[in-house]
């Protein structure tokens, strides 16, 4: 056993290490990346005939409303060290990130749904004026826990208590 | 204290534009301690306890344009708008601005 052969496994040993990583990345990812998917698509559902977001300044019919609150909803999140690798190819290729543009319009439908819920939890029916803010967050070292901060903010506008059956149809 | 990012109040008229209010902060985003971020990180998804920490730098940004507001005696912030700058690798800043007003019932 000499000193190729001992240099030769451990080289195998952390090519397999990487290709572990990579797969349980994938595997995982792939699984807490369709969770999310479909715990959005309920929420957003579940929300859609509640709070309507709306990326107007005026308020419409400004007299079938008591009061105004401003409201926010963040959230960051990560990709996998599978969608990384492939977008790291990506990037050194040229072209469409699709792993990336996944995961940014991701965080920008949870932020706002997480709008909607501040909104709903302080008797609004309507947010205006929606504007978001994106940020990306990164270890700085050369591991870069590449992620994406999305942040959301409007105006939620709570509706008077007696005209509280306006017709969300009529904008 | 009424808080809005639109540029009026339905239902109450703007006395008088007192002027630009401002609150910032600057937190650190280095994940070099954090373990559980970089489990995370192998498998992609939500980092709440990121979340929870630049949620609470907004809340001290936003409550820093409170108190200058309510120090120059105004009783409502309009036109409120976020910002977040990247100063130095690992560092950002928060920051919120808006305009501050009185307002008076119509």
């Amino acid at each position: 056993m000499n000193a190729h052969t001992v240099n030769l496994v451990v080289y195998i040993f952390f090519c397999g290490l990487s290709c572990f990583v990579l797969l349980i990345g994938y595997a995982f990812g792939k699984k807490n990346e369709q969770k999310h998917l479909a715990s959005l698509a309920n929420k957003e559902q579940n929300l859609k005939n509640r709070v309507r977001v709306l990326q107007i300044k005026q308020v419409p019919f400004p007299e079938r409303y008591s009061n105004v609150r401003l409201v926010t909803g963040s959230v960051v999140i990560a990709n996998d060290t599978f969608k990384k690798f492939l977008a790291r190819w990506r990037g050194f290729l040229g072209g469409e990130m699709k792993s990336y543009h996944g995961l940014l319009s991701r965080a920008r439908r949870e932020a706002i749904v997480r709008v909607q819920e501040k909104a709903l939890s302080h008797g609004a029916n309507t947010v205006i004026n929606i504007r978001f803010e994106t940020s990306s967050i990164s270890k700085g070292a050369k591991n870069a826990l590449h992620s994406v901060e999305v942040l959301a903010y409007g105006t939620a506008l709570i509706p008077n208590v007696e005209g509280s059956s306006d017709d969300m149809s009529q904008i | 204290m009424i808080i809005t990012n639109i540029e009026s109040v339905p239902g109450r008229q703007i006395t008088q534009h007192l002027g630009l209010v401002q609150g910032s902060t600057v937190r650190a985003k280095h994940a070099g301690r954090d373990f559980m971020a970089g489990l995370k990180n192998m498998v992609g998804g939500e980092l709440k306890g990121y979340t929870e920490l630049l949620q609470e730098s907004r809340k001290q940004a936003t409550e820093r344009m409170i108190e200058e507001a309510q120090a120059m005696g105004a009783n409502a912030i309009l036109n409120v708008r976020f910002s977040t700058s990247s100063i130095t690798q690992g560092a950002s800043e928060l920051f919120a601005y808006g305009t501050a007003v009185i307002v008076a019932e119509q």
